[in-house]
Formats: C-alpha cells, structure tokens, sequence
C-alpha cells in the first residue's frame, strides 16, 4: 500500500494527541500570551514581508502579483542601492561590528585583570553610552561636530590653525559617514560587552594552573588557547547582539544631518531606504522586499558567527 | 584573572582601558554642564567645556514650552513614565512565566519554541516596519494606548536570558513543591519568582531601555500629539536646525532621558552581570 499525504498527516495528528495527553497543561497557558505577541508581532509580519515582496502594494488598492520583479530590479536596476546604500552598509558593519566587537573583547579583557571595585566602576563607564540610545547620543555629537564655530571640533581645530573656516562635518557628504561609524563605536559597548565581561570572569581557575603546567607561557597564548574557548558561548552571544545592533543603525545618519535622506546618501543605510520606498515613495512591495534582504543578510552573518564560535555537533 | 584587591602590576590594563573610558565619559560629562549653562555661556564662543555658572534656567524653559498644538512638556513626560512603568512590569511577567514553562515544565512543542525564539533574537523590528504596520492599522490599535505597549512587550532576547537563568534551577526544588501538591502557578509565583531576582532585574533593564527610549512608535504609529511620548518630543526638538540656541533645552532633554537608563543600571548591575554568567549560546 503505498502512502498517502492523507495519511502521514493523520500519523502526524495521531502522533501529536498522544503528546499532547502527557504534556503538563498549564505549560500551554502560562506560554500562551508570548506566544500570541510574538506571533503577532514578529512572525506573522515576516511572514507578511515575503508575500509582500511578490507583488507591488501602494497601501490603498489590493496588492498586485508582481512575481518576481521587485528582486530583478533591486538587483540590476536600483541605483540608489548599488552606488550608495550597498557599500554604505557593508562598510559601516564590516567596521562597526567587527570592530566594536574586537573593542568590546579587548575591554572585557583588560578589565578582568583589574579588581573589583575599580573595575565596576570602569564597567559602568564603558557601559553607559550604549544607554543613550539614539535620542541622547545625537544631541550630545550634534553639539560636538555642529558647523558653525561654536562646534566644538569646529572650535579645536580653528584654535590649532588647523583650519582657517569652520567645517559643516554633519552636512557634508564626505565626512557625515566617519561621524556615525565613530558615534556607533562611541555606543556599540551594550549587553554583548557585558557578556563577554561575565564570561571571562567566569574562567576556571583551575584551567589555567593546569595550562601553565603543561608549558602555557605567555598571555596571547593565554588569551587563544584557554579563555575564548572556554567563553565561547558568550562570545556568540556578544557577536549575534553586535551583528543585530550594527544593522538595525538606521536613524543614526538622519538624526545627526537633520536631512532625510542624509546628503548625497553619504549617511544612508539599508533601514533608510526600506523606510524610504515604504513611507514615503508607498511601494510597500518593494520595502517588503528590501527587508527581507536584510533579515537573510543578518542570518547569514549570524549563521558564520555560529560556525567561528557555536558547539561543534 | 579576576583579582580582589589593587595591586600595581594592573597598571598596564587600567592605562588600556582608560583613554577608552575617557572617550566614552567626555561628552556625557559635557552634556551635563551643558544642561546647567545659562544662554550666554551657551552662546560663548570660544565654547567652554565647563559651566561656570551653573542655573536650572534651561529646566524651567523645557517645562514651560508648549509645541505648536499647545501640549505641555508635562503631558509627554507623563506619558512615558506609565508606559515605561507598564511595559516593564508586563515585560517581567511574560518573560518569567514563558521562561519558566519552556525550563521546567514538560510539553512536547518546548523545544521548537525554543529554537524559535533563539532564531527570533537576530530579529531586526525596523526590518519589518511596513509589514508591522499593516498588521497594527489592521488590529485597530493605530493611534491607541496600546500600541506602545502590545509590540514591544514580547523580548526574544529577554526570554531567551531568563530561561537560561531558570535553567539553573535544580529540578529537586520544583518536584518537591509538587509533591507538596503545589500548582504550577504556585510553584512560579512562591519558588521560581525569588530566585530568579538577577534574571527579572536584567530584563528590567532591557524593556526599560527598549521603551523609554523609544521615539519611533510615537512617530510612525501615533498621529495624536497627546499620546506621544517624551522621547519623541526630545527628538523633535533636537533637529530643528538651531543648534545652538535650542542647545540648552536639548541637553536638559537628553539628561532627562539618559539619567534614569543609568541610575537603574547602577543600582542594577551586579545582578545583570550575574544574568550574564549564563548568557551564552551553546
């Protein structure tokens, strides 16, 4: 007798009511309102991206099957993208995610060798710019890098002659891009960088006396061959919420010029122009489309981190 | 490695750390003085770092300006305080009572919710901006309450850190209580809810941070200026284009919002860091 769907489905029911007899009710209900919210929220609108990203939608009329044309165009004829938003995003994550990530490392670190009040104290320092979230942190470079005189970058630098006018940084299209990389690095210490501080101070002890017994000389050899191995799961998690955190900088380049899109696209990212296509140009299909593209650019930049420090199975 | 008291061979690694912590306190510290400075030290060029002669003036004229649709800074402020305070305390409740059947209680879907929420923790919400928006225009819940509250209140990474918390608990504990015929509802609110003191206090911080910071709920899901919140007033009053002279008012704004993110972290940490011993992901 050969099989049916019909039937493995009803295997499948077969299977699951037996489960679901043994199952402790109650887990149900005390689950059940996350799970109403998370689907709300969060699945279902993915969900909602990828049928929207077939078709084009202006919000007012029914959505069009569009098949595959958005894509098409996002690939070969999105200019905006391919000269400006692609590279802008690629080089802010390469340099703040990596990077912030490296810095945040290499703090955890020094500060695990320092004792526990100064080192708390340091923690808290290093931790609060992240703190600031978007709204603070803007204000207080706007004032910073403001492009009249009375900026305070402006002002250095006419006092040590090393300009003669003052310099528009957030207006202008070269250096706006330098600017956020710097601020985001400025915040990018958050609950990643306390992670990795946890998990190195969580250490065995005993690790390293047995290291050092079997010749371990040196504290580079210390740092690769005992303590990132044995943090290596705090290390995926600093890496997934750096990764997360790196991509989701949208509003960064728009609150610091003032200008939305930032000038000459020098500050524009890929969130920018998801909200660009979908609030204000209404091609909904398209933003749907270009978020989906984000969301597999950040799986796949979670996935490698999986490989560098995930469990091996 | 993890020393307990100073000693002068830490030297080294507190010079590493202290032009970055440098960085990092520099315009925090200028904001403060900033907010006290009073509008002709404001105005001063050469800008000074320091206040000289510190004023609440700049205090007073927040308070006293009213936007265009004539909506005291108060009513905002107000606002964010009962929403920061509501999502919050549900942010705690969903994130324990979901962590807490996903550890310890046995149904057979446990492990799928797991991975999913695991998988949910790169999620990106401004990714999915439009989608979201579909969907909350369509639920009724535009320019209401309670779309500050709904979509922020499930945190895959909140759940995830509690449950990893939880799941330190030994399971003797909780068959104990049951066979003391306890529910499981007792069992959460007597046994579990105390003991994971560290684990609540992270996720405080975390959906404390996530909404009282929060200006873009306000400005893509509420037309009502009444029911905007203080971080979005913030947000409009810093990029009008006069830096200078709306200066004072930012940064008292900015203190505003930075000061409570910190004083909770402070009082906090210790118990973060402990949350964060079991952070990781195997």
């Amino acid at each position: 007798m050969t099989k049916t769907p019909s039937m493995s489905i009803k295997r499948w029911i077969e299977t699951e009511k037996k489960q679901f007899k043994q199952d402790d009710k109650s887990a149900y209900l005390f689950t059940l309102p996350y799970i109403l919210l998370f689907m709300s929220f969060i699945a279902i609108p993915v969900a909602l991206a990828m049928i929207l990203s077939f078709t084009t939608f202006d919000m007012v009329s029914f959505p069009k099957f569009n098949s595959l044309n958005n894509y098409i165009y996002l690939l070969t004829a999105d200019e905006e993208f391919m000269r400006y938003i692609l590279p802008n995003t690629i080089k802010f994550a390469l340099i703040v995610g990596p990077g912030g990530y490296i810095l945040s490392f290499i703090m955890a670190w020094a500060l695990a060798q320092i004792s526990y009040k100064l080192r708390t104290v340091l923690a808290i320092i290093l931790y609060s710019p992240s703190l600031t979230a978007g709204i603070t942190m803007t204000v207080v470079w706007k004032v910073f890098f403001a492009g009249d005189e009375s900026g305070y970058l402006n002002f250095i630098l006419l006092e040590l002659g090393l300009i003669v006018e003052p310099i528009a940084f957030l207006q202008s299209p070269e250096y706006l891009f330098t600017i956020m990389v710097i601020v985001a690095l400025w915040g990018s210490m958050g609950v990643g960088f306390l992670a990795m501080l946890a998990g190195i101070l969580n250490v065995s002890p005993e690790l390293y006396e047995a290291a050092a017994i079997d010749g371990l000389k040196t504290r580079w050899q210390e740092i690769m061959y005992i303590t990132i191995p044995a943090m290596r799961p705090q290390m995926l998690f600093g890496a997934v919420m750096a990764i997360v955190g790196t991509f989701s900088a949208g509003a960064l380049g728009v609150q610091l010029s003032g200008s939305n899109p930032t000038p000459n696209y020098a500050g524009s990212l890929i969130v920018n122009h998801i909200e660009d296509y979908g609030f204000i140009r209404y091609d909904m299909g398209y933003a749907a489309a270009l978020s989906l593209v984000l969301l597999l650019i950040i799986y796949f930049f979670s996935r490698l981190s999986w490989r560098l420090f995930g469990d091996k199975d | 490695m993890n020393p307990d008291k100073w000693s002068w061979d830490q030297t080294p690694f507190l010079l590493m750390v202290l032009p970055i912590a440098l960085f990092m306190l520099m315009p925090l510290i200028y904001i403060f003085n900033h907010a006290f400075k009073p509008f002709d030290e404001l105005i001063e060029y050469p800008p000074r770092f320091f206040v000289r002669r510190p004023t609440f003036d700049n205090f007073l004229e927040l308070f006293q300006t009213a936007t265009t649709t004539g909506i005291p800074v108060t009513r905002y402020l107000f606002n964010s305080i009962v929403i920061t305070a509501i999502v919050v305390f549900l942010s705690i409740f969903l994130a324990t009572i979901t962590g807490f059947a996903l550890s310890k209680l046995k149904f057979h879907i446990q492990g799928v919710i797991s991975k999913i929420n695991t998988l949910a923790m790169m999620f990106v919400g401004t990714a999915v901006i439009i989608p979201r928006y579909i969907l909350i225009e369509r639920f009724g819940l535009i320019d209401t309450f309670y779309v500050h509250i709904l979509p922020v209140i499930a945190i895959p990474v909140g759940l995830f850190l509690v449950k990893q918390f939880i799941d330190q608990i030994p399971n003797e504990l909780i068959e104990a209580a049951k066979i003391d015929g306890a529910s499981s509802f007792t069992i959460y609110l007597k046994i579990i809810l105390p003991l994971i003191k560290p684990a609540i206090a992270t996720i405080a911080i975390l959906s404390f941070q996530a909404v009282w910071n929060d200006a873009s709920i306000s400005a893509t899901f509420i037309n009502r200026d009444s029911l905007k919140t203080f971080a979005f007033y913030m947000q409009t009053l810093s990029s009008s284009s006069n830096v200078v002279a709306g200066a004072g008012m930012s940064a008292v704004a900015s203190l505003i919002m930075f000061i409570p993110n910190l004083v909770i972290f402070i009082f906090l940490q210790s118990k973060v860091m402990n949350t964060m011993v079991h952070s990781g992901i195997k």
